[in-house]
C-alpha cells in the first residue's frame, strides 16, 4: 500500500537547512489505520505532503500501491492525487464558493465521471457522513464539524485506496472531534485505509497502529 | 453676465485665479484633453494587467532566478521616477521604432498616443504587479491545498480556485490604479502628447494667461477622479458585505 523507504527531505529557510524527514521508513499495508503522532515542527506536514504525493522526497523511495512516484511530472502526481487519495485537513479547506455538495462533486468532475453517476455518488457520500439534508449549503453555512464531515465526504467519493488526514480534529471542540473520530473508526471497519497525523496522543489511541515522528525520523510504538 | 463681479473676476492678467477667457478659443484643447488623459489611463492600466499578472505569478514562483527576474523589474519601475522612465522610453525605444503619424478618431494621433501607453503600462506592470501578488496572498492556502489534493495540478489550482477568488480583492485595486493613472499621466504633457496638462501649458503659453488654465484643469481631474474614487469605495463596501453574508 504505502512503503517508504529512508525518506529524506531537507528544506532551506534562509540560511538555515531544516531536516524534515532523516531517513524515514514506513510500510502501511491495506485495510490499516495508522496514526502518526509528533509535536509541531517534528517533520508531520512534510510526511503528509510526501505520502499524499503534494510533494517528492530529495531521497529514497516511495511506492504507492507498488508504483514508485518520484519520477512522477508534476501532473502525473496530480492524477494520482485524484484517484488514490482522499485527504482530510485540520481546517477543512473547503471551496468557500461552492454548496456542499459541488464541494464533494469537484474531484469526480476532474475526473471525468459522468453527470448522472456523479450525482449517485455525491449524495450516497453526503449519506455516509450524515449530511443529505445540507447539501445546498456554502461552507459559510455550516459548522466546523459538518464542515469537516463534508470535507470527508469529498475524501470518499473517489473510493481512493487511501485517507489522509491532517489534525482532522485540530479545529473543533473535543465532543465535536469525538464524534468525527467515530467516523473514522467506522471508516475503518468498513475496509478504508487511514493513515491520521496528530499531536494529541487521545486522539492517536484510536488508531490500531501509532508511529512516533521526532526531528524527521520514524519510530512504531505501543500506547 | 455684465456685473462687477464677473468683470473682476475675469479681468485680464496674468494671475488672476478664476481668469477663464481663453475659454472659447481653447475649448476643443481642454476637450481633446479629457479624451487623450481618459484613454491613456485606462489603455495603459489595461494594457499592464497581463505582464502585470505574469510578473505576480513570477514573484511567487519558487524557483529563484524567476522570482529574481520579477523582483528586479518590479524594483526598477518603483524606485525610479516616472519622468526618467518616460525619457527614456521615449528617447531609447520609441526612437528605434518609428510610429505612423496618422489621427484615429478625429482627435488621437497615434506617434503622440502609443509610445506614452507604452511607457505608462511598463510603469503600471510593477504596481499592477504587487496588487495582483497582495490579492493572491490574500486567498486562503487552504485553497491551494484543497485544490492540488483534489487532483489539480499547481497552475490548474492556480487558475481554477485561487484567481477566481483573487478577482474580488484585486478589482478595486486595480479601478484605484486607474485613478492614479489620471493623474500621472499628466507628465506626458512634457513630451508633447495632447492630454489635459498639455492642454493646460499651451494655452498659458499662447495667452499669457498663467493661472487660469492650470486651475481648469484642476477642477476637471478633480471631477473625474472624486468620483470616481467615491464609486470605487461603494463598490468594495457592497463586496465586503456580499463576503459575511
Amino acid at each position: 500500500m504505502i512503503e517508504l523507504r529512508d525518506v529524506s527531505k531537507v528544506y532551506q529557510i534562509g540560511e538555515e537547512r531544516v531536516r524534515a524527514l532523516d531517513h524515514a521508513s514506513l510500510h502501511v499495508r491495506p485495510h490499516e489505520f495508522v496514526s502518526v503522532i509528533g509535536p509541531s515542527g517534528s517533520g508531520k506536514s512534510t510526511l503528509m505532503n510526501i505520502i499524499g504525493c503534494l510533494d517528492t522526497a530529495d531521497a529514497g523511495e516511495y511506492l504507492l500501491d507498488g508504483t514508485p512516484i518520484e519520477a512522477y511530472t508534476e501532473n502525473e502526481l496530480a492524477r494520482v492525487r485524484n484517484i488514490k487519495i482522499g485527504f482530510v485537513f485540520q481546517s477543512f479547506n473547503l471551496i468557500s464558493k461552492l454548496s456542499a455538495e459541488e464541494n464533494v462533486e469537484l474531484p469526480l468532475i476532474y475526473q471525468g465521471v459522468r453527470t448522472s453517476e456523479r450525482r449517485e455518488r455525491v449524495r450516497q457520500a453526503l449519506a455516509k457522513v450524515g449530511l443529505e439534508h445540507r447539501s445546498k449549503h456554502l461552507p459559510t453555512e455550516l459548522s466546523g464539524g459538518q464542515q469537516q464531515r463534508v470535507a470527508i465526504a469529498r475524501a470518499l467519493v473517489t473510493r481512493p485506496s487511501l485517507i489522509l488526514a491532517d489534525e482532522p480534529t485540530g479545529n473543533l471542540d473535543s465532543h465535536t472531534g469525538g464524534e468525527i473520530m467515530d467516523m473514522f473508526a467506522e471508516l475503518h471497519e468498513q475496509g478504508n485505509t487511514i493513515v491520521l497525523i496528530t499531536h494529541d496522543n487521545d486522539i492517536a489511541r484510536r488508531a490500531k497502529r501509532v508511529v512516533h515522528i521526532l526531528d524527521g525520523r520514524l519510530t512504531e510504538v505501543t500506547l | 453676465m455684465s456685473t462687477p463681479l464677473y468683470a473682476a473676476l475675469s479681468r485680464p492678467g496674468p494671475a488672476s485665479f478664476f481668469n477663464f477667457t481663453f475659454l472659447p478659443k481653447y475649448a476643443t484643447y481642454f476637450v481633446n484633453g479629457v479624451l487623450n488623459t481618459l484613454l491613456l489611463s485606462i489603455f495603459s492600466v489595461l494594457l499592464a494587467v497581463i505582464p502585470a499578472l505574469l510578473l505576480a505569478l513570477m514573484r511567487l514562483s519558487k524557483n529563484r532566478l524567476i522570482r529574481g527576474i520579477s523582483g528586479a523589474y518590479i524594483a526598477v519601475f518603483r524606485s525610479t521616477p516616472m519622468l526618467v522612465q518616460l525619457s527614456i522610453i521615449y528617447f531609447g525605444l520609441f526612437n528605434a521604432i518609428k510610429i505612423p503619424n496618422i489621427v484615429i478618431f478625429g482627435f488621437l494621433r497615434l506617434n503622440q498616443f502609443i509610445p506614452f501607453v507604452v511607457a505608462l503600462s511598463l510603469n503600471s506592470s510593477a504596481y499592477v504587479a504587487e496588487i495582483f501578488r497582495a490579492g493572491i496572498l490574500a486567498v486562503d492556502s487552504g485553497q491551494m491545498e484543497a485544490a492540488r489534493s483534489l487532483g489539480l495540478s499547481q497552475w490548474q489550482g492556480m487558475r481554477l480556485i485561487v484567481l477566481p477568488q483573487a478577482i474580488k480583492n484585486i478589482l478595486p485595486a486595480l479601478a484605484n490604479e486607474v485613478v492614479t493613472m489620471v493623474k500621472e499621466s499628466s507628465i506626458c504633457s512634457s513630451y508633447g502628447c495632447m492630454e489635459l496638462m498639455w492642454a493646460a501649458k499651451t494655452t498659458a503659453g499662447a495667452t499669457m494667461i498663467s493661472l487660469g488654465p492650470y486651475v481648469l484643469i484642476a477642477a476637471i481631474y478633480f471631477a473625474i477622479n472624486y468620483p470616481a474614487s467615491k464609486a470605487i469605495e461603494a463598490v468594495e463596501r457592497r463586496m465586503r458585505r456580499g463576503d459575511k453574508q
